[in-house]
């Protein structure tokens, strides 16, 4: 168990390293970008020379990394370069909208997801067809479509729930929720296709498996074969996959937080990336980095917990 | 050389069927139809007879779809939604193709280089492909847009390259899986270039693999592009693209709803298109390289669709050869008469058991002897109602101590499971939940039959880990299956298989997977537990000397037929079938080395591809022509002994002294 957390830790410092370097990297194949970005493509060269220079950026791109991960471990994620603000200060209060949302596609599509594998999996009638359909739709329809249809039909025409906007947690709980609810689904759907798809295969796999014709042929009741054994050895690659959908997900609530208006991490990159405004992408790497890293050691303390073989300690 | 050319010839043979078989699916067609309509349009745009994309016909805002020059409707600027929509596939499916370009160029490379050479380049490849797996994407994409401003090639070249490792990862595994294959190693053997084998060996074969993760990437690789545009940092207003026209129409979606359908149903539909041509292809491939393949299967169908019909009634109406000593012996525990069991493929049914018909009394034991792929294993999970999926009784009646099994639905046979008819099965490990101490295991067996307490049910599991003779049973109780060693999980299945108190325990091969001195003492113990509980015990066996150790009478089977079955001595003394002598003869613990020389010429057919007559004719030394002619009766040669032979006078005539 704790070798595999270890290995997971070993991976996660490249990682964190690797993408943070090569955002950096990448910023530093056009030199200047940023000050033009704040003096707009109008300026003076001088005043970008001048400018440049005091920020910084006519220093080699490992020692501008050097000097930023010095940063880093203080604390200090520079400022942006359009507003002034810190970055961290910015970043911090888009956080929480973006764990919401993502915390909130998780439990969806493990929870739907993983009933309607299951359904699929053993029933091949009717009610089996419409989950494949279903799956097949959620994989397909873009989320930002789905997003809109959504806001026209449940905001607009039936007037349930609010179109856009966020409302936080402490002002009003109800308020809170009901701001979350059409972007959670929106952004849960595509995960309910992929968890109950890799549900249903990971279950037809184990049904196949020779345990399985034991505890039948030992009269256990199919309730108990399917529920509690079959399900708790397909479990590990349900995790594994959720993981990696984690992964998917950042693109996806950029879109959703533009589609419904929400302050969150992705609208605020996005934002960035249009102005140019390097430190927010390189805070914002940081960040959607270690979130990936946090659900990634999650589900590998998950999967170890799932499998006897780690947990007893070999 | 030999080798290699046959394994060429097979798959040229099987390549255009499987096309074929391919396209003749609902799915399959709408998908490489719909695919290809779009990228014909979207390359043909400027020839066709479309309005330009960008020019605004000012007074046809916000037109709805229907009418003869804007069949689609306008937008906000009064711009032709088809128009934009073809010419928006343009920039799309570019994005899309610059990424699955860079997928392709570098995943299949990468993968079967890392495949092939192994080693500490391999685990490079293979610690990259992790980290790229947990790389957001996003951050990468959004830092080069940062800088190369609207430019998509740069950010779907990168989607590319990112992507990519998960192909790596495919491709390699497919290809130490095809490079450890007989007949590649035979061709590398024969002196064949790594990159002709790859051409001629590796890459049919991991074809269909990648044609699936390209699919699956070009959904994925088409949302992220749509989604860039959509964000507005992928393309340049006014040009077209299938993602920017939905945050156009986003816009006015109170003022006029139906702008939005258009793109969204396009990117809906090639997704979906992608998805079932990856699952189709999927499949094609799954039964192409299955084992023993549906393929194989298919061919000979028609030839046996016939055989079991015209065999079954005349064997309905045979005399039950032990019918006439029944009298003299114990009533019986288990009557089997006329079981047949079939493969249902899509539309044919593949005999696998034929006709078999045995009894067992109370604490009688039975061995079941033949080759691999008999049907011996198919016979008892008939019993038990355990048939794999796919396999169905078609005939024949069970009776089990005054039930008539055959009549069960799968709810009262489930009843009957555990608490009536108990199973061992060969692989003990395999057959224990991995996931679950071997104690809990076997007290959910103990609660589901006797509705015990917790409590209660841990010290029956306790007892009868303690009967099976394992040592310290509180300990083992605690152990998860990997823990223990092949001998003492079998005494856990054991253990199970009794914990319903049943009257007939099957044993499938109970000692196969373990070692000679471990096989003993799961005989001995089997004997002594009928002697305690008075079990009535059928054992499968390959070995002649536990069959002999354990049963009192003997059925042997050859390709779904029972061919002999008499008692152990009789069968062992004076075997009728040829069968039986050639299995005697060949079995290594009874015969000494020079002696095995006169082991079974040849293999059991394949199922599906038995002969009309006697199955066991091509390999029989006394065939003559009445034995390939029709099928082969019972005979009886004995006080409950009879044989499916035409010829076995010869038999005994032939036998040295």
């Amino acid at each position: 168990m704790l070798r595999s957390v270890g290995r997971r830790l070993l991976l996660s410092v490249p990682l964190l390293l690797g993408v943070t370097f090569l955002t950096f990297l990448l910023e530093a194949l056009t030199p200047g970008n940023e000050a033009l970005a704040i003096l707009g493509t109008s300026a003076d060269p001088q005043q970008v020379a001048a400018l440049s220079k005091r920020l910084g950026l006519n220093l080699p791109f490992y020692v501008q990394y050097w000097h930023w991960l010095d940063g880093v471990i203080h604390g200090h994620l520079g400022n942006s370069a359009v507003t002034g603000v810190p970055v961290a200060t910015t970043l911090n209060s888009h956080l929480a909208v973006t764990l919401w949302l993502i915390g909130g596609a998780l439990v969806m599509s493990a929870v739907i997801g993983i009933t309607f594998g299951v359904i699929s999996a053993l029933r091949g009638g009717v009610l089996g067809r419409i989950v494949d359909v279903v799956s097949l739709g959620g994989l397909a329809i873009p989320t930002f479509w789905l997003g809109y249809l959504l806001v026209l039909l449940v905001a607009v025409k039936l007037r349930w729930l609010p179109a856009v906007g966020y409302v936080s947690i402490g002002s009003s709980l109800g308020g809170w929720a009901r701001s979350l609810v059409l972007p959670v689904f929106t952004l849960g759907v595509g995960g309910v296709a992929l968890v109950a798809k890799q549900t249903r295969d990971a279950m037809l796999d184990v049904l196949s498996r020779e345990f399985i014709r034991s505890l039948r042929a030992w009269g256990l009741a199919s309730r108990s074969i399917v529920l509690k054994h079959a399900m708790r050895a397909a479990l590990p690659n349900v995790v594994t996959l959720m993981g990696l959908y984690v992964v998917s997900l950042l693109l996806g609530t950029a879109v959703v937080e533009t589609v419904f208006a929400l302050p969150g991490l992705g609208s605020e990159v996005v934002l960035a990336t249009s102005q140019h405004d390097l430190r927010v992408i390189d805070g914002a790497s940081l960040y959607f980095t270690l979130i990936v890293v946090v659900v990634f050691t999650a589900a590998d303390l998950l999967t170890a917990w799932l499998n006897p073989r780690i947990r007893s300690g070999r | 050389m030999a080798v290699e050319l046959r394994a060429g010839t097979a798959v040229s043979v099987r390549e255009r069927s499987t096309l074929v078989r391919f396209l003749w699916h609902p799915g399959a067609a709408f998908s490489v139809g719909f695919l290809a309509l779009v990228v014909v349009a979207a390359l043909a745009a400027p020839v066709l007879p479309l309005h330009n994309p960008i020019v605004e016909y000012y007074p046809h805002l916000f037109q709805g779809p229907g009418s003869a020059s804007f069949p689609l409707g306008t937008d906000d600027l009064g711009r032709d939604l088809l128009s934009r929509m073809v010419y928006g596939a343009r920039t799309t499916l570019l994005g899309v193709g610059e990424a699955l370009a860079v997928f392709l160029a570098l995943g299949v490379p990468l993968g079967l280089v890392s495949g092939f050479v192994g080693g500490a380049l391999d685990s490079l490849v293979m610690w990259v492909a992790d980290l790229s797996y947990s790389t957001p994407q996003i951050v990468v994409v959004l830092a080069i847009l940062s800088i190369y401003s609207q430019n998509e090639t740069a950010a779907m070249l990168a989607v590319g390259v990112l992507g990519s490792f998960g192909l790596t990862r495919i491709v390699r595994g497919s290809t130490i899986a095809v490079k450890n294959e007989q007949y590649v190693a035979a061709a590398r053997v024969s002196g064949l270039s790594w990159g002709r084998i790859t051409v001629r060996h590796v890459l049919p074969r991991i074809a269909g693999p990648i044609i699936v993760q390209a699919s699956l990437f070009s959904s994925l690789a088409l949302l992220f592009q749509t989604g860039l545009e959509f964000l507005g940092l992928a393309t340049h207003p006014p040009a077209p693209s299938w993602g920017s026209m939905i945050a156009e129409a986003a816009q006015f979606i109170v003022r006029d709803p139906w702008m939005i359908v258009p793109p969204g149903a396009i990117i809906a539909l090639t997704i979906t298109a992608l998805g079932l041509l990856g699952d189709r292809v999927r499949d094609v491939y799954a039964e192409r390289w299955a084992p023993g393949g549906v393929v194989a299967l298919g061919r000979t169908r028609e030839r046996h669709q016939a055989a079991p019909a015209v065999v079954a009634p005349s064997r309905a109406a045979e005399e039950d050869p032990t019918s006439g000593e029944a009298a003299v012996r114990t009533p019986a525990l288990l009557e089997v008469a006329g079981l047949a069991v079939v493969l249902e493929s899509r539309r044919a049914e593949i005999p696998v058991v034929e006709n078999v018909s045995f009894e067992l009394e109370k604490r009688g034991a039975l061995g079941m002897v033949g080759e691999s792929g008999c049907g011996k294993t198919m016979t008892v999970s008939a019993l038990l109602g355990l048939l794999p999926s796919g396999a169905r009784r078609r005939a024949g009646s069970i009776l089990f101590d005054g039930e008539a099994l055959h009549h069960y639905g799968e709810k009262e046979l489930s009843r009957t499971r555990g608490s009536k008819i108990g199973l061992i099965s060969q692989e003990p490990v395999a057959s224990l939940d991995p996931n679950f101490t071997v104690g809990s295991q076997v007290a959910e067996v103990v609660r589901r039959h006797r509705g015990l307490s917790r409590a209660e049910a841990r010290s029956v599991t306790l007892e009868l880990l303690d009967m099976v003779r394992l040592p310290d049973p509180s300990r083992v109780y605690r152990r998860y299956p990997h823990e223990l060693s092949g001998g003492m999980a079998q005494r856990v299945a054991i253990a199970a298989s009794l914990a319903g108190r049943p009257k007939l325990l099957v044993a499938d091969e109970p000692t196969t997977a373990l070692d000679v001195t471990t096989q003993a003492e799961i005989i001995a113990l089997l004997r002594s537990l009928q002697d305690e509980l008075g079990l009535s015990i059928i054992l499968i066996s390959h070995n002649w000397g536990l069959v002999a150790n354990l049963c009192d009478r003997v059925v042997v089977m050859y390709a779904g037929q029972v061919v002999e079955m008499g008692t152990t001595v009789d069968v062992f003394t004076a075997p009728r079938h040829p069968y039986t002598a050639g299995l005697l003869a060949s079995d290594p613990h009874l015969v000494s080395r020079a002696d095995r020389l006169r082991a079974l010429p040849g293999s059991v057919p394949e199922i599906g591809q038995w002969p009309e007559g006697c199955h066991f004719a091509p390999r029989c030394p006394y065939a003559i022509q009445a034995c390939i002619d029709a099928p082969i009766a019972e005979q009886r040669v004995g006080a409950g002994h009879a044989v499916r032979c035409i010829q076995h006078e010869r038999l005994v005539l032939e036998r040295p002294a």
